[in-house]
């Protein structure tokens, strides 16, 4: 499993041919939720493996179940990143999503969520979903860490599944936590803003 | 187990006589093949390349070291770079060809021209936005074209007409029909235009340096030439590379005029001059490396400088155009394997032709 997980992200840098960047932060193994626009399927992939080897073991993409238990291929991938898979389809008040995040991060795991929740099309980013404003309210010590994936989408667009090895780059930024009183669409769009502001740097 | 043997053997005695029957065919003997790889004379330029690189690199350590120098910083780092880029590029040039010496053939020499070609390209597509409906065509020409080109070359001189056509000709007429069916008629032209270059200019234009390869090397007088062809290899990519230090070197000793402002506003006439003499001067001083008399050294050093500056006018005006300073990566600040073999790229053909026509059994 570590083999395949090392083949794997070492395929995915050579193919994204990612240059990362720590801005204003380092790399650190505590509890962090890395929160970051949306445009490819490598996107969970190349974050996860361009981070240092250590901070790559703690750490779980979140992402669809519908999407990767279809195949054994994709449910052997999922595996190996350790993937932490959210059911979409099956949304109740007794067994949200943010609730079993946090049940499985524990004290130990940091995340990859994707707060936009679908690979966006355009050029803009989308609005932020909540998950992020919950997760935050209710574990108020995790460091959200904004990342900005730059031309994956070149590389593997939506639809495709032939990759062109384009150069990417992934920008790391300082992290950001929820202000006492401010309310959720004040702190989506700060988060949102914090992704955003990356890509001029 | 002998019988495992005897049929091995019989394996290899027939493949070798294929291999030898397929070089017959190609019109070329085996042992020139063989002898033409590295020799005396090449191991000298490259030990003498290796001792002047390593007084660069010692001569940039003085002048970081030393706190009172006149020098500007800035400059004394751009030179540790250069130097240090140098040192990357020789050395994996010369591990090629002493792989290729020891296994008789010319295939390293070949693969690693491909791969920076690759990177180039790369760098290249990467800094010029293209669209949604260019993804397939962009997949044919990094995993199809590319390598083929390279594949064709490595072949040799039995290719030559299929090396020299297939870029321009069937990738260039394939990438606008690709383009057209994907559907998508927003800047059409423009589009076409951007990939075809980026082809032609990073994997076809270099591809003619690891031609050199596959050339049966005479002098102008017809008299067979003994020399190793990597050597005149590593003599060009040397010229080519040198050539961009004098005009630099002259640049910022005498330089006054500047050619064209917005596109490279280091360039300037008495650089570029002064190192058209430079480069003359030194393939005088290296003739005995080539094929080439004392008189004809330096008129093909002044065809191949002038192209070689004519590449680096060219990229600089797409990075222009692109609003960056260097092809390297997404972050600004260091320069990408394009930005160090644009001369190159566009004096291969020209270096490669004069050789092919002149200096080579046809």
């Amino acid at each position: 499993m570590k083999l395949t997980a090392a083949v794997l992200s070492l395929a995915a840098k050579l193919l994204s041919g990612a240059t990362v960047r720590w801005f204003e932060c380092q790399p650190d193994s505590c509890q962090r939720i890395y929160f970051a626009n949306h445009t490819s399927h490598l996107d969970a992939l190349i974050l996860w493996a361009s981070l240092p080897r250590l901070v790559r073991e703690v750490t779980r993409p979140v992402a669809a179940k519908d999407y990767w238990i279809k195949g054994p291929l994709r449910r052997y991938i999922a595996q190996t990143f350790n993937a932490l898979l959210i059911d979409r389809d099956e949304i109740k008040v007794h067994n949200s999503p943010i609730d079993l995040m946090l049940k499985e991060m524990g004290s130990k795991y940091s995340l990859i969520v994707f707060p936009e929740g679908t690979r966006n099309t355009g050029e803009e980013m989308q609005e932020f979903k909540s998950g992020l404003y919950h997760l935050s309210r209710k574990r108020p010590d995790l460091e959200l860490m904004p990342v900005y994936i730059d031309n994956l989408n070149r590389v593997l667009p939506r639809g495709e599944f032939l990759p062109v090895p384009l150069l990417s780059s992934i920008t790391i930024g300082p992290p950001i936590w929820l202000e006492p009183k401010e309310n959720k669409h004040d702190f989506l769009n700060r988060a949102r803003a914090a992704v955003r502001r990356l890509k001029d740097i | 187990m002998t019988e495992v043997f005897t049929t091995s053997a019989t394996t290899l005695l027939l493949l070798a006589q294929f291999g030898g029957g397929l070089k017959a065919a190609a019109g070329a003997p085996l042992l020139p093949r063989v002898r033409g790889m590295l020799d005396l004379r090449t191991f000298i330029l490259l030990g003498t390349v290796l001792g002047l690189l390593a007084a660069a690199s010692i001569i940039g350590r003085v002048l970081r070291r030393s706190a009172d120098t006149t020098l500007n910083p800035a400059m004394v780092k751009t030179f540790r770079s250069r130097v240090n880029a140098w040192w990357t590029m020789y050395a994996i040039l010369i591990a090629g060809f002493l792989v290729d010496f020891v296994f008789l053939s010319t295939a390293t020499t070949v693969v690693l021209f491909g791969l920076v070609s690759f990177w180039a390209l790369r760098e290249y597509i990467t800094m010029t936005p293209t669209r949604r409906g260019d993804h397939r065509t962009l997949f044919w020409t990094f995993f199809l074209f590319t390598p083929l080109q390279y594949v064709l070359v490595g072949i040799g001189s039995f290719c030559f007409e299929l090396y020299t056509t297939m870029i321009p000709v069937y990738a260039s007429l394939f990438i606008p029909a690709r383009i057209a069916i994907s559907g998508d008629p927003k800047r059409f032209l423009e589009r076409v235009a951007k990939i075809q270059a980026g082809l032609l200019i990073c994997v076809y234009a270099l591809s003619h340096a690891p031609a050199l390869l596959s050339l049966e090397l005479h002098t102008s007088a017809g008299q067979p030439w003994a020399g190793s062809r990597a050597g005149l290899l590593f003599y060009f990519v040397l010229l080519v590379q040198l050539n961009d230090v004098f005009q630099y070197v002259w640049g910022q000793l005498l330089g006054k005029h500047v050619i064209a402002e917005q596109i490279n506003s280091s360039k300037t006439w008495e650089g570029v001059i002064g190192g058209l003499m430079s480069s003359m001067l030194l393939s005088m001083l290296l003739y005995w490396a080539t094929p080439f008399s004392l008189w004809e050294a330096p008129c093909i050093a002044l065809v191949v400088s002038l192209a070689g500056f004519a590449g680096t006018m060219t990229m600089s005006a797409v990075k222009r155009d692109r609003g960056v300073s260097d092809y390297g990566t997404l972050v600004q600040g260091h320069a990408g394997v394009l930005d160090r073999i644009d001369s190159i790229c566009f004096a291969a053909p020209v270096f490669f032709h004069i050789t092919r026509y002149f200096f080579s059994a046809l």
